[in-house]
Order: structure tokens, then sequence, then C-alpha cells
């Protein structure tokens, strides 16, 4: 096994991906000439040339809504956006048109396009470069939401969401891509809805996704220290949720902590909490927890972007309080 | 009415022009039947008509070729007619019934045909430009030499989605022809109250194309003028910006009183409009009889009568259908 970054992973499965299927092609801001604006398309120009890694314009709406026409007429298209933040401007396109095309047009027309590009907060980038669109995204049927955790992930599930016939939104996370790991050679598929195990354990079980997971993983390291026995779950495909491995989890456990970098109110996590509570209700020893973004506007400053933003020890404080040790 | 059209050159051959005329008279027919229907109740929601904007539709469209696409607004069921859709499968849509051309989940303004790459009728005002262009990508990314028409009302002039995609398409030599379908109101707003010049075929300087402006009231004006311009666009690659002065006679959809115009306004446009100039054409040059002329209408609103037959019988989508078509990959899902 091949041991890489996160950014090389994503490169490797655009990559592997455009040499199998000549429909594929990718266009964003600065995804060609400059190699992309956090390398995740290094040197795909010089391989594919510029028929197929295209440098667009500042016009988010524009290139998003070109990708849905393309798909419509049989291409496969990977609109790159420099952050999801940006995507807001080319929202219409991703939820009216493209989530909605098959529906509406009674079956007729599926849009295979997966847009991705970084999710969350960035390294003290203030309020408008920090947001947490999965549960926007993931509130509309037609789309598919997916954000990985960790390189083999990013790689796996990236060629799953390229050979896709439907919309998928695909999360990165710019703090995330230079995590480096193991990633199996090959084509070795994450199929979307399929969550993993990344820590087994017995006591408590913590739902974490993209970079919350690495805060799980701390968290877990903290608390096997004083006995508490972490099962960490990374559900990787935020829409669907894989609610049999979340079941089986539960099941084990009694007690579940979902940590998720957005905001508290009408985050993913209260879905999740919903889909427990609706489904294994009779399984729980405790009320779920939830670790959240705090309800306010990313601010600058160091210390007040540190208390607004999940943290291991809001997590610890988090299976604490779900175990009843506070 | 004055017999505007003997000093033509009839560029447009005899059975050419009478098919056009057809086409106008079904979409005229279709119309005025779904608007009937949606008194009756059997049709709800908006119903957005073409009725007046014929000869834009039918006079571009006669111009297609099977690989080009086409897209446009929720103003969708002209051009669905023109391309040569179903007039059953596009009533049964109207109704809500499977057999529609979206199984009864589009509805008036999301009308598709796979058979003519009919990209959709779209309800979002500027939404479908970034479709249209996409389409004229994918034709230079396969080299088919296919064009997209992309339709779009005044309305969305003033919307960020046009220019973007005016500016992508003139950037990257996409075959896309916009056509500014100005029946000169956004629903209640005069057009001289919405764009900041409405000489609408000068923006295409701003791009550095071409700007066309036709009177769309005039059927041989907009076949002869669109002719030139879909095979400039085809073999140049360039896209065209096309300013079609055209009128629409009913309300902005069928619950709009229309308080925001004149009677008298109205009146002059349907005196101009292109349904009765192509007749009086017809008949004066000697093409048709006006025997001929009242077969012709017979046969066409026994076509129309048929689809709301067909309508009327078909069956609603079963329950099933409410949970299909979210994903292609139903697995998934
Ligand atoms: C983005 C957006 N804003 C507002 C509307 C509501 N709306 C529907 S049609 C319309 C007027 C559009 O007029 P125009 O583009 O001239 O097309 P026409 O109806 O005249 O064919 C408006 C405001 C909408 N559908 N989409
Ligand atoms: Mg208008």
């Amino acid at each position: 096994m091949a041991v890489m970054e996160m950014r090389e992973a994503l490169n490797l499965a655009l990559k592997e991906e455009m040499t199998r299927d000549e429909k594929v092609f990718i266009l964003g801001e600065e995804v060609a000439e400059y190699n992309g604006a956090y390398k995740v398309t290094k040197g795909l120009l010089d391989h594919f040339g510029p028929k197929r890694v295209i440098d667009t314009p500042i016009s988010e709406s524009g290139f998003a809504g070109l990708a849905v026409g393309a798909a419509m007429r049989g291409l496969r298209p990977v609109v790159e956006f420099m952050s999801f933040n940006f995507s807001l401007v080319a929202m219409d396109q991703i939820i009216s048109n493209a989530s909605k095309m098959l529906y509406m047009s009674g079956g007729m027309y599926n849009i295979p396009i997966v847009f991705r590009g970084p999710n969350g907060a960035g390294p003290r980038v203030s309020s408008q470069h920090s947001h947490n669109m999965e549960s926007v995204y993931a509130h509309f049927p037609g789309i598919h939401v997916m954000s990985p955790s960790c390189p083999a992930d990013a790689k796996g599930m990236l060629k799953a969401a390229i050979r896709c016939n439907d919309p998928v939104v695909f999360l990165e996370n710019e703090l995330n891509y230079s995590m480096k790991d193991e990633v199996p050679e090959g084509d070795n598929i994450v199929p979307i809805g399929k969550g993993d195990i990344k820590r087994a354990g017995k006591d408590v079980t913590i739902i974490a996704w993209s970079r919350m997971m690495g805060l799980a993983k701390q968290a877990a390291e903290e608390l096997n220290k004083n006995g508490v026995d972490a099962e960490l779950l990374d559900p990787r495909s935020l829409k669907p949720l894989d609610m049999p491995l979340i079941a089986e989890s539960v099941k084990k456990t009694g007690r579940v902590v979902v940590v998720e970098e957005g905001h508290f109110f009408s985050g993913l996590g209260a879905q999740i909490a919903d889909s427990i509570y609706t489904n294994l209700f009779d399984y729980l020893d405790a009320p779920i927890v939830r670790v959240a973004q705090s309800e306010n506007p990313m601010p600058y400053a160091a210390n007040l972007e540190a208390a607004t933003l999940p943290s291991v020890a809001k997590i610890l404080q988090a299976v604490d309080q779900v175990s009843y040790r506070n | 009415m004055a017999s505007v059209k003997k000093e033509k050159t009839q560029s447009i051959a005899r059975e050419k022009l009478v098919e056009m005329f057809e086409k106008m008279l079904l979409i005229r027919y279709f119309e005025e039947a779904s608007i009937k229907a949606y008194q009756q109740k059997k049709i709800a929601g908006f119903l957005h008509t073409y009725i007046g904007q014929e000869a834009v539709g039918v006079g571009t469209l006669t111009h297609k070729l099977p690989q080009d696409s086409v897209v446009t607004t929720y103003r969708c069921h002209g051009l669905y007619l023109a391309l040569g859709g179903s007039p059953r499968e596009g009533m049964a849509e109207l109704f809500g019934k499977v057999t529609g051309c979206a199984r009864g989940k589009g509805g008036s303004m999301h009308f598709f045909s796979k058979d003519h790459n009919f990209l959709g009728g779209h309800g979002i005002v500027g939404g479908q430009f970034g479709i249209g262009i996409g389409a004229a990508f994918k034709s230079n990314y396969d080299e088919d030499n296919a064009v997209s028409f992309i339709f779009f009302g005044d309305g969305a002039l003033p919307q960020g989605t046009f220019h973007e995609c005016m500016n992508l398409a003139a950037l990257w030599d996409l075959p896309a022809i916009f056509i500014c379908e100005d029946n000169q109101y956004g629903m209640g707003t005069a057009n001289s109250r919405a764009i900041a010049n409405t000489e609408i075929a000068s923006k295409a300087e701003a791009y550095g194309i071409k700007g066309y402006t036709i009177n769309g009231m005039d059927l041989q004006e907009v076949h002869d003028t669109m002719k030139k311009v879909v095979h400039e666009t085809r073999t140049t690659r360039r896209p065209a910006l096309v300013h079609m002065k055209t009128y629409r006679y009913f309300g902005h959809s069928v619950s709009d009183a229309g308080l925001y115009r004149t009677k008298e306004e109205v009146e002059q446009y349907k005196q101009r409009d292109p349904i009765l100039a192509e007749t009086q054409y017809l008949t004066e040059n000697g093409w048709m009889t006006e025997e001929e002329i009242k077969t012709l209408q017979k046969k066409v609103r026994a076509v129309v009568q048929d689809a709301v037959d067909f309508s009327d019988e078909s069956p609603e989508p079963p329950v099933e259908e409410l949970t299909r078509h979210v994903f292609r990959d139903e697995e998934i899902a």
C-alpha cells in the first residue's frame, strides 16, 4: 500500500476515473494551469489536456449550470468549487436543476455530476469562508452527500461518486488535504451509503465525519486512558446514511455522541439523532448528545474561533454527559 | 387587413410554409384547449401559454437538426410542439397523468423530450442558460456539429446567469444561440422598467458576438433570419444573441388580470397575428384555398381534441411513482 496525502488520493481517483471514462472531465477555477487552489488537480492538465481539464472564470452559477447541461447530453462533469462557500452562488443550479431534473422529467434526464471541493472552516478565514454545507445539501432529495475523513476513503469514495449516475456533493476539507495515510492500490471503491467503524469499542458510539473524525480519534485516546472504550463511526455518506451500521453500533454501546463541524440548529446531527431515536430508542441508555458549531458566524479572533468550533474537550465533555459522569 | 406579405421573395417553399403554418395552428389550438381545460379544473398550478409567440418558436426550430439541443422557460408548450413533441403526451402532462411527457411529475412548466433533445421547460427565471451552454459544450466535446437553442424571456435579461453564460459561451466558442423572446413584459413589469438598455441585441457587443433583432410576429422573417444565424453558429461555433420582438395575447399565466397594459395595445398586436398573416399569404399567393385552410384547421383541431380525450382517459400516476426517479441508481437510495 502506498502512503499519500489526502489531496494525492483525490488526485489519483480523478486520474484513474478520467482514464477509465472519456466522458469524465473536470472544470473549475484554477484547476488547470494553476494545478488547483489546493493542488488536488495537480498534473491533470498536463496529462489530459485542456479539453478535459478546464479553467473557468469566476462564474460558479454559469459553470455549474454548464455542467448540468453537459450531463443531460451524456457527459460526466466533475465540478470543483474552490470552496463550498462559493457553491452558494451556484445553489440554484445544484438544487433546482441538478437535484430535480430526473424527477421532473419523469425519469428522462439523469445528472451524473460530482460537485466537489473543500467544505467547513479553514484556519482563521472568518465569517464568509467557513460554511459547512452538508446539512443544506442533504436536505434535498435527488443528491447524495459524501465526506471522507482519510486518504483511503477519499479515493474510494470519489471514484464511487464519479461512477454514480446521479448528482453527488462531495465535501472535502482544507485542513485534511495534507493528512497522510495508506491508500490501497487499484479499484478500491467505497460505495455510496456505506459507513465505516474507525475504532471498535463498547462503551459509547461517537459518530463523526470529515475533520471531526480526527478530533474524535484524539478524544477516543484520552477516553481509553480513563478506561472508556469508544467506538468511532464514520458514516462517510451523509446521505444516504448507513443506518444498518449505526444500528449495530448503537445496539452494542447504548450511548451516542454525534459530532459535526456545522451549526447546531438544523445540523445533520439532528437528523442522525432523530433517525436513532425513531428506530433504536429501546437500545439507548441515555439521550444522545450533540457537539456542533455554536450559533454565531465564524469570528476571526483565534480564541473566539476556537470557542465556536467543536473540540476534543467538547467531545470528552459530551461523552461524560452521555455516560452520566458529570 | 392589408396584404403585407405580397412583396415577399417567397424564399420559403410552399410545403415548408404549410408545415410551419400547421405547427402554429397546432400550438394555438393546443393552448386554447389548455386554457379551457384549466377553467374546467382539469389543469391546475401555473399555466403560461404561448399564444401570440408561435412564429418565434416555429420559425426558429424549423432549422433544428436532430443532434441540436433546445432549452427554454416554463412557457414551454409551444416549443415542445414545434419540435414535434406529441400533443397527447403534452396535454396529458398538463392534466397530471402518467402518460404525460414527464409522467405527470413535471407539469406545465417542465416539458421534456429526449427524442428531440428538448432539455426542458424550466421554472427559475434565468436558470436554463447554463443548461443551454452545457449542451453546446458537449457538442464541441464530442465534435458532433450541433448547436444549442436557448430561449428565454425579456425578464431573464437582468439575471446574472444571462451575463455569465453569454461570457462563457463567447469565451469558449460554444455554439449557443441565445434567443430572447421579448414579449415586452415580465409578468406585469414592462421591460423598460426592468432593462437598462432595451436595445437587447446590443448586449451582444459586450461579449464580442453578433446580435440580431427580428420581428417575431413575422414567421417568414423569423425563418429567414434564423436560417442565417443557425448556419453561422453551426459553422463558426460562435454564439449569437437574437432579440425576437413578440407579444403574448393572454396574461402572464391564466391568473393574470392584465391591468398593466391596455386592451388597445393587445388588439394592435392581434392585428399583426402571425397565423392571420400567413393565412392571408397562403391564400393570396394561391398556395392554399380557403377551403383547404378550413380543412387543415379542422384536422389540427381534431388532433388537439384527441389529445384532450387521451388525457381525460389516461390514469393518474400510480402511487409507486412517488419515489421513483429521485435517483437513476435507485439501489443506492
Ligand atoms: C428567479 C425567479 N424569480 C422570479 C420568478 C417568478 N416569475 C416567473 S415568470 C416571471 C416573469 C418573467 O418574465 P419573462 O422572462 O419576460 O418571460 P415571459 O413570462 O414574459 O415569457 C417571474 C417574475 C421566477 N420564476 N424565478
Ligand atoms: Mg416577457
